[in-house]
């Protein structure tokens, strides 16, 4: 069973994690931090494995498999546009 | 086996964490990547390895064809960015809502049930709710950038539009309250597919009065409910990995929209739901001061006198795809000793540091490239203000004229400078559809044309019969 008290406890930290994290990003870079954390959320990847892969019926591993192909997209797409554009950035 | 996810998740947590911490300096931005690369791939194969999952095919299948979309999705011109990112935002969404589908079918058809608790339904409802509704505006937010022809670029307004969109998502709640309270109902079924499809109706309704000049801000706030999306996936999976990523990633998104709302001076239900365009006060009405025109030669003998000249590029430079051009002027010039500095409004362009982006990819250093409110205090000592297809973030009447959307709206300082130069594609007002009194100032000069040919006219006269 789900452990509500301990789900929303990492929730409010990690959110306040990621305040203080982010607010130091460099102003220069909200782009790439775009891609970059979009490409970190798609992390939704590894509840679509599960539901794809397990012993499902079929209509609900279609559904897992058009979502890990949405994940997967976000995570190839994300990580090298952020790179490529973060290689544009020099300072002379 | 359990050990070993605990532990990969916690490892992969951390490596999202640092990946995030590397990016607040350009020097090791690119190790934040590799570190995001790293945690993923440890979070994927430690899933894929569980022993539960058993279709093997088919995982494989979808991941090819991720990358097969995925890898020419990387690589779209820099000025398609902000479509690109649109479009992401509307995947990560999607991948949200069905996820959430799938869970919901599985757990009320399982025989003795007993998996659904309030806690677990009124997560599925948020999932559901915040991926379909991001999927669906996602995509229109992504369409109006792409300036895709059924889309309307324009806001579209009209009268109860509020009341209805606040009455499609507050229909779509009712109904997850209804599901929180008997997920087991007969009607379950049918009343959870009806809240996917009020959620992706509402998508489109909240994007459909929203302008270009917001998009920085939707961007942003369709970044967070992705993110949110994916935390309340995380609740509804019990996976605390899913939680924190999500929540990192709707962190940004809210510091994000916090500070484009800022800097257009709006609150988010303002941006949300007061249609940027749609007042077109009667400003205008007033006398119509003549703009001075300026030749080519005349604005290059300007620059080329200046000791210092700061450049305020805005989405017409995006347009035009006139960085390159820039680039070379800014050669030109600090080849003869100007200094040259750009000036960057947060909301300039369509998505936050869309300018930085298109600058560094023409190869301007990032240490010439200047907040707003640094570069402000300069502005008088400054001998020309170079605007480049920026518009609003220059109006000088969003200081004091209050009957404007812009009123109260932070500008750079450009009317402040000894010379100003204005490069306008036409002589029509801005997207705003206000006047702009900038161009009509005693210090003013205007350059008519497409950024990139006007440029491409200046630098010639720095070339070699032009001016020595």
């Amino acid at each position: 069973m789900t452990d509500f008290g301990s789900m929303l406890f990492v929730f409010v930290l990690a959110t306040f994690i990621g305040l203080g994290v982010i607010r130091r990003v460099s102003r220069l870079l909200y782009t790439p931090l775009m891609s970059l954390t979009n490409a970190i959320s798609a992390i939704a990847v590894v509840g679509s494995i599960v539901v794809t892969g397990a012993d499902h019926p079929l209509t609900i591993r279609i559904l897992g498999a058009v979502a890990l192909f949405a994940s997967m997209t976000n995570i190839v797409s994300g990580f090298m546009i952020t790179d490529r554009m973060l290689k544009m950035f020099k300072k002379q | 086996m359990h050990l070993v996810s605990e532990l990969s998740a916690v490892l992969a947590t951390s490596l999202f964490i640092f990946a995030l911490n590397w990016m607040n300096d350009p020097k090791t931005a690119r190790r934040g990547v590799i570190a995001g690369v790293v945690g993923m791939s440890i979070a994927v194969i430690a899933t894929w390895l569980q022993p539960g999952i058993i279709h093997h095919a088919w995982i494989f299948a979808a991941i090819v064809l991720g990358f097969a979309v995925g890898v020419p999705l990387s690589r779209v011109p820099l000025t398609a960015v902000p479509q690109r990112t649109a479009l992401s935002h509307a995947f990560g969404g999607l991948a949200a809502g069905l996820v959430g589908t799938a869970e919901f079918f599985l757990w009320i058809n399982e025989p003795g049930g007993g998996h659904i608790t309030p806690f677990r339904m009124s997560a599925l409802v948020l999932e559901v709710i915040l991926g379909f509704l991001t999927f669906t505006g996602s995509l229109m937010a992504a369409g109006k950038l792409q300036e895709v022809r059924w889309i309307p670029q324009r806001p579209v307004t009209y009268a109860g539009q509020n009341v209805v969109n606040m009455g499609v998502l507050v229909l779509a709640f009712a109904l997850g309250a209804a599901l929180v309270v008997n997920p087991y109902a007969p009607w379950g079924a049918q009343a959870f597919i009806a809240i996917a499809a009020l959620a992706t109706l509402f998508g489109i309704l909240l994007i459909i009065p929203i302008g270009g000049a917001d998009m920085p801000t939707v961007i942003s706030i369709l970044n967070a409910y992705a993110g949110l999306a994916a935390v309340a996936m995380g609740f509804v999976l019990d996976s605390k990995l899913l939680v924190t990523a999500g929540a990192l990633d709707g962190s940004s998104g809210l510091i994000l929209s916090i500070i484009m709302c800022r800097a257009m001076n709006r609150s988010f239900t303002n941006v949300l739901f007061g249609a940027f365009g749609k007042a077109q006060p009667a400003i205008a009405a007033g006398e119509q001061k003549p703009w001075k025109q300026e030749t080519v030669e005349g604005a290059a003998q300007m620059l080329e006198q200046a000791r210092n000249v700061v450049i305020i590029p805005g989405y017409g430079m995006a347009v035009a795809q006139a960085q390159h051009k820039v680039r070379e002027l800014y050669d030109a010039l600090t080849k003869r000793g100007v200094t040259v500095k750009f000036a960057i409004h947060p909301v300039a362009g369509r998505m936050p540091g869309h300018m930085n982006v298109l600058l560094a990819e023409a190869n301007i250093p990032y240490s010439a490239l200047v907040e707003m409110d640094e570069i402000n205090p300069e502005m008088p000592q400054t001998d020309v203000a170079l605007v480049l297809g920026a518009n609003d973030v220059v109006n000088p009447s969003a200081r004091y004229a209050k009957s404007t959307p812009i009123y109260g709206m932070p500008i750079i300082d450009a009317d402040k400078a000894k010379t100003v130069l204005a490069v306008k594609r036409s002589k029509n007002p801005g997207f705003a559809g206000i006047d702009n009194e900038l161009y009509t100032l005693d210090n003013t000069w205007m350059l008519f044309g497409d950024a990139k040919a006007v440029l491409a006219d200046l630098v010639k006269q720095f070339g070699s019969g032009g001016i020595h």
